[in-house]
C-alpha cells in the first residue's frame, strides 16, 4: 500500500537521477533502472496498465473460457480474428504482454517491500525515541499537576501495550507497529498469491467429460472429453477413482412466469475411490461437489440422450443405445443430436433428431413448452449414403456432414414425432428405426488444483494485513514530569489520522492523570490554552489535528 | 431444494413499499436540497465544521471546554442560516430514515415470500445495493456532521431503485440451482456494502471536484470531502476485497475453479485495482488531491459497470443475474 513517507522522498531522488542518467555507466543504469522499476509512480502506471490489459479479457471470448465462442468468432469474422490473434486477445490472460505487466509490477512490489521489510525490522527493534524538550510544541499536549511518578506514567502506558523508554524525567512511548507489519504483510502475501496460483497451474489439472446415465467414467487422461493438464502433470499422476452414473433429476418450476425455470439438479453417482475399494453412494449437486482426496468433481450442465436402436436393409442392429442432444433452447430443451450409423448395409445411415421433452401440437407442427420430459417425442431426419467418416477429417460427433448424403424418403421440415416405443420404417429399404427410451446426461468437471489452498491461505493473509495496514495508526506519546507538574505530548505519525488520535490521546490523559490525586481540573487550563495558541503561530499544523481551541 | 411456492401477498407489498421508498427519499432528497440552497454557505478558509468536529471530540475527553468550539463555529459563518432551512434539513433526516425502513421493509418481505436471501437477481441486488448506500449515509450521519451528502445520496438511491422498478423488475421467485448455496449471503452482501460504501465516496469525490475553493459555498472544504471520501474507501476496500475472495471461494465450489476470468471477475478484478491505485496515488507525492479523487472516480465508474453493466454487456457464468429483455 503506503509507500508513504520514505518512498515519497525515494521518488523524489529518482526525479534527480532521471534528469541525467547519462554517463552513469552499466552499473549507474542499472541503479537508475531498478530505482526507476521500484518507484510508486512505476507501481501506479503498472497498476493501471494490469486493469487496462484485463479489460479486452472481458470483450473477447477466451479460449480458456468458451474455445466454441472463440472459433465461432474466427467464422464469422476471419480477417479481424486473425488479428486479433495476432494479439493474444483470445488469450489474454496467458499472453506475453499480460504476463510482462504483471511480472514487472510484481518485480517492482517485491523491489519495494523487502528493502522496506528490513527497515521495519530494525524500526522493531529500536526504542522510541527520547522525549523532545518542549512537548506542548506537539499537535495533542496537555500539561497538569500531580504526584505522577515516571515510573508509574511508564507503567500506566505499559499497560496501554505502548512500547515504552523512560528517561531520567520522562517516558517515551510507540505503539501502531502493527500497521506496517500489516502494510508488509498484505504484499508479501499478494506475492505468495501469485506463486500459489502459478503452482497451481504448474501441477493441476482440468477435465471434461459427459456421462449418460447408467454409464461409468474412470478418471484417466483416455476417458476425459477435453483435458487440459498443468506442465507438470502425467497421465499416471491422476487420482485413481471411478464411478457410475446412477440416477439424474433435474426439477423445474411447473407453473406461473417463471415456468421452466430450473430449481434443483442432482445426480446420484456410485463412487469407487480407488480400483480396490468398496464402491459408495454420493449425491453430486451444483454447489457440491464430489470430493475424492482432493481431486474435485463438479455437475456443470446435463441434457437429454434418447435411446435408439437402428436397424438396417439387411436386418442387422447398426445401431443400438443413447444418443446425446444438445439443448438450443434452455426454456423448452428442444435439442437436437446425431445418429451415425457407419456399419449399416447396404449404404451407410445418418439421422438428424430433433427432441422434444414435453410435445404439444402447434398448427401443424410440434413444439417443446416445458425442459422437463413430461411428453417426450422425437422428430427424425433420416439420410443414408457416405457419412465421411473415411476422409480422416476429424468429425463433430454432435454434427451431421449431409454433402454425400441421400434424405431418405419425402423430406418434411416437421416430421410427425415418434412416442417411445413407435419404429419409423425408413424409405426405400433402407431399414428402420425404434424410439427405445429416454436417459439423461451430465457433464462433469473434474479439477485437480493443488495451489488452492495455499491461494486460500494468502488472500485471507493479505486481508488481515490490508485491514492492520488501512485502521491501524502509528502513534507517540511522550511524558514529562518536573516536580509535580506533568506535560504530556503525542502525534500520530499516520497522515489523516488526527481526528480518532485527538480522543485516544484524551483517554491517555485521563488515564495517566488517575494516578494523580484529584485536581482542581480548570487550573491547567487557561496556561495550556495561551502555549497552545503560541505554538500554532510559530508551527503550521493542520487545523484538523490540533487539539482545540484557537 | 427450495420450495417452487411463493408467497403473492408479500411479494406485491414488497413492490409496493419500493416504490414508496423512491417517493421518500425524492422528498428527502428535495428537503437536503432546501437546507443546502438556503442554509448558511461556508467559506473554504475556515472549515468550520471539520474544525467543531474535532474540538467537540477533544472536548469530550480533555481539558477543552465545548462552548468554545459552538462560539467558533458561528463565528465563521458570514451569513446566519434561515431557521426553516435548518429544520428542512432535521426533516429530511427523518424523512430518509422512513425511507430506509420502507427499503429494508422491501428487502424483507420480498425474502420472506420467496423463502431464500433476497438478492438473487438484478433487481433484487440494486434494491439492496440502494439501501446499503443509504444506510452507510445514515450511520455516518449519526457519527459526523455530513448532511450536506444527503441530497446527493438520495437522489442517488432514488434513481437506483426507480431504474431498478423500471428496467430490471422481475417476479420474485426462487433463483437458479447454482445461486442456490449460503455462499450467496457471505459473497452478495459483502459486494453490496462495499457498493454502498463505494458509492458514498463517489458522491464525495465528484463533490470535491465541483467544489471550487476560496469561494463561498454550501459545501464544506475540500480537505473534508477527501476526508471522507478516503474513509468510505479505507473501510469499503478490504470488505470488497473479502468480497471478491468469498465470490473465488463460491466459484471453486460452484464452478470447479477459484478464478477463471469470467467477465465478472475480471471486473471486479479491474476495479480491485482501480482502488488499490486511488489508496497509492493518495499517498504519494504529486498525486494527492484532485488527481487522486479522478482516480477512485475511476474506479468508481469500473465498480458500477461491473454490477450493471457486465451482467447487460456480456455473456458469463454470471449471467444468471436474470435481466428482463
Amino acid at each position: 500500500m503506503t509507500k508513504k513517507n520514505d518512498t515519497t522522498e525515494a521518488t523524489g531522488a529518482t526525479e534527480e537521477r532521471e534528469a541525467r542518467p547519462v554517463g552513469l555507466g552499466v552499473v549507474g543504469w542499472l541503479r537508475w533502472g531498478w530505482r526507476t522499476l521500484t518507484s510508486m509512480r512505476t507501481a501506479l502506471i503498472l497498476l493501471f496498465l494490469f486493469a487496462l490489459g484485463s479489460v479486452p479479457g472481458s470483450i473477447y471470448p477466451q479460449r480458456s473460457v468458451d474455445p466454441g465462442r472463440v472459433a465461432q468468432y474466427f467464422q464469422n469474422s476471419p480477417t479481424e480474428a486473425k488479428w486479433l490473434d495476432r494479439f493474444w486477445m483470445f488469450d489474454v490472460f496467458t499472453s506475453p504482454w499480460f504476463a510482462a505487466i504483471y511480472l514487472l509490477l510484481f518485480l517492482s512490489l517485491a523491489g519495494c517491500v523487502f528493502p522496506r521489510a528490513v527497515a521495519h525490522f530494525k524500526e522493531l527493534r529500536r526504542k522510541p525515541p527520547a522525549a523532545p524538550r518542549n512537548l506542548h510544541r506537539l499537535p495533542q499536549n496537555a500539561a497538569f499537576d500531580g504526584d505522577l511518578t515516571v515510573e508509574e506514567a511508564a507503567a500506566r502506558l505499559r499497560r496501554d501495550r505502548f512500547r515504552v523508554v523512560t528517561g531520567p524525567d520522562w517516558v517515551a512511548a510507540e505503539k501502531g507497529y502493527l500497521r506496517e507489519t500489516g502494510n508488509l504483510l498484505f504484499h508479501v502475501s499478494l506475492l505468495a498469491l501469485l506463486f500459489a496460483v502459478g503452482a497451481g497451474a504448474l501441477f493441476g489439472y482440468r477435465g471434461n467429460v459427459l456421462v449418460v446415465e447408467g454409464e461409468g467414467f474412470s478418471n484417466t487422461v483416455a476417458a476425459y472429453d477435453r483435458f487440459m493438464p498443468g506442465q507438470q502433470v502425467s497421465a499416471e499422476s491422476l487420482q485413481p477413482f471411478s464411478f457410475t452414473v446412477k440416477d439424474f433429476q433435474a426439477t423445474y418450476i411447473a407453473s406461473g412466469e417463471k415456468r421452466g425455470q430450473p430449481l434443483d439438479y442432482s445426480a446420484t453417482l456410485s463412487v469407487q475411490d480407488t480400483p480396490t475399494s468398496r464402491p459408495r453412494d454420493v449425491e453430486l449437486k451444483v454447489n457440491e461437489p464430489l470430493d475424492v482426496n482432493g481431486t474435485l468433481t463438479y455437475l456443470l450442465g446435463h441434457g437429454y440422450a434418447p435411446t435408439f436402436k437402428v436397424v438396417d436393409g439387411k436386418g442387422n442392429t447398426a445401431f443400438e443405445g443413447p444418443v446425446p442432444c444438445l439443448a438450443g433452447d434452455q426454456m423448452t430443451y428442444t435439442s437436437e443430436c446425431v445418429i451415425k450409423a457407419p456399419d449399416a448395409q447396404p449404404d451407410q445411415l445418418g439421422f438428424l433428431i430433433r427432441f422434444l421433452p414435453t410435445t404439444v401440437p402447434n398448427g401443424k407442427a410440434w413444439v417443446s413448452i416445458f425442459p422437463g420430459a413430461a411428453n417426450p417425442t422425437v422428430q427424425i431426419f433420416p439420410f443414408s449414403g457416405d457419412l465421411g467418416l473415411k476422409s480422416g477429417q476429424p468429425q463433430s460427433v454432435y454434427q451431421l456432414d449431409t454433402k454425400s448424403l441421400k434424405p431418405l424418403g419425402k423430406m418434411s421440415a416437421d416430421p410427425t414425432p415418434l412416442n417411445v416405443g413407435d419404429t419409423k420404417e425408413l424409405a426405400d429399404g433402407a431399414g428402420s428405426i425404434q424410439f427405445t427410451g429416454v436417459k439423461e446426461w451430465i457433464s462433469l468437471q473434474t479439477a485437480y488444483d493443488p495451489g488452492r489452498l495455499p491461494a486460500l491461505i494468502a488472500a485471507a493473509l493479505a486481508v488481515i494485513g490490508l485491514v492492520l495496514s488501512l485502521t491501524v495508526q502509528r502513534r507517540r506519546v511522550w511524558v514529562r514530569v518536573k516536580g509535580r507538574q506533568v506535560t504530556v505530548g503525542g502525534l500520530t505519525r499516520t497522515e489523516g489520522g488526527g481526528a480518532g488520535f485527538a480522543e485516544e490521546f484524551a483517554e491517555i490523559l485521563t488515564k495517566l492523570r488517575g494516578a494523580a490525586p484529584a485536581e482542581p481540573s480548570g487550573h491547567s487550563q487557561p496556561e495550556d490554552r495561551s502555549e497552545d495558541a503560541s505554538a500554532s503561530d510559530r508551527e503550521p499544523v493542520s487545523p484538523s489535528t490540533r487539539s482545540s481551541e484557537e | 431444494m427450495p420450495p417452487a411456492q411463493v408467497n403473492e401477498g408479500l411479494a406485491t407489498l414488497s413492490d409496493q413499499l419500493i416504490l414508496v421508498t423512491v417517493l421518500l427519499y425524492l422528498a428527502a432528497m428535495i428537503a437536503y436540497a432546501l437546507e443546502l440552497a438556503f442554509g448558511r454557505a461556508r467559506t473554504a478558509v475556515a472549515p468550520a465544521k471539520s474544525r467543531r468536529l474535532v474540538a467537540v471530540g477533544a472536548g469530550a475527553g480533555s481539558s477543552a471546554p465545548a462552548e468554545s468550539a459552538e462560539e467558533d463555529a458561528s463565528s465563521a459563518t458570514p451569513v446566519p442560516p434561515a431557521g426553516w432551512a435548518l429544520k428542512a434539513g432535521a426533516a429530511a433526516v427523518v424523512v430518509s430514515w422512513l425511507g430506509w425502513a420502507t427499503n429494508l421493509g422491501g428487502i424483507l418481505t420480498r425474502g420472506i415470500a420467496v423463502d431464500r436471501w433476497p438478492w438473487g437477481n438484478m433487481y433484487e441486488f440494486v434494491v439492496a445495493l440502494c439501501f446499503a448506500s443509504v444506510t452507510v449515509f445514515l450511520v455516518l450521519l449519526t457519527r459526523q456532521p455530513i448532511r450536506f451528502l444527503g441530497a446527493f445520496v438520495t437522489v442517488a438511491a432514488a434513481l437506483g431503485l426507480g431504474f431498478a422498478v423500471l428496467f430490471l423488475h422481475v417476479q420474485a421467485g426462487p433463483v437458479m440451482p447454482a445461486l442456490n448455496s449460503y455462499w450467496i449471503a457471505i459473497h452478495v452482501t459483502a459486494a453490496v456494502i462495499a457498493g454502498g460504501l463505494f458509492l458514498v465516496s463517489g458522491v464525495s469525490a465528484v463533490l470535491y471536484l465541483v467544489r471550487n475553493d476560496g469561494r463561498l459555498s454550501v459545501l464544506p472544504s475540500k480537505e473534508q470531502l477527501d476526508r471522507i471520501a478516503h474513509r468510505a474507501i479505507v473501510i469499503g476496500f478490504p470488505i470488497w476485497t473479502f468480497a471478491v475472495i468469498a465470490g473465488a471461494l463460491w466459484a471453486d465450489r460452484a464452478w470447479g475453479r477459484y478464478w477463471g476470468w469470467d467477465p465478472k471477475e475480471v471486473w471486479s478484478f479491474i476495479t480491485w485495482i482501480a482502488y488499490a491505485a486511488y489508496l497509492h496515488a493518495r499517498a504519494t507525492a504529486g498525486w494527492r488531491g484532485k488527481a487522486a479523487m479522478i482516480v477512485s472516480l475511476v474506479a468508481f465508474g469500473c465498480l458500477l459497470f461491473n454490477l450493471v453493466g457486465v451482467n447487460i454487456f456480456f455473456s458469463g457464468l454470471h449471467s444468471y443475474a436474470d435481466v428482463p429483455k
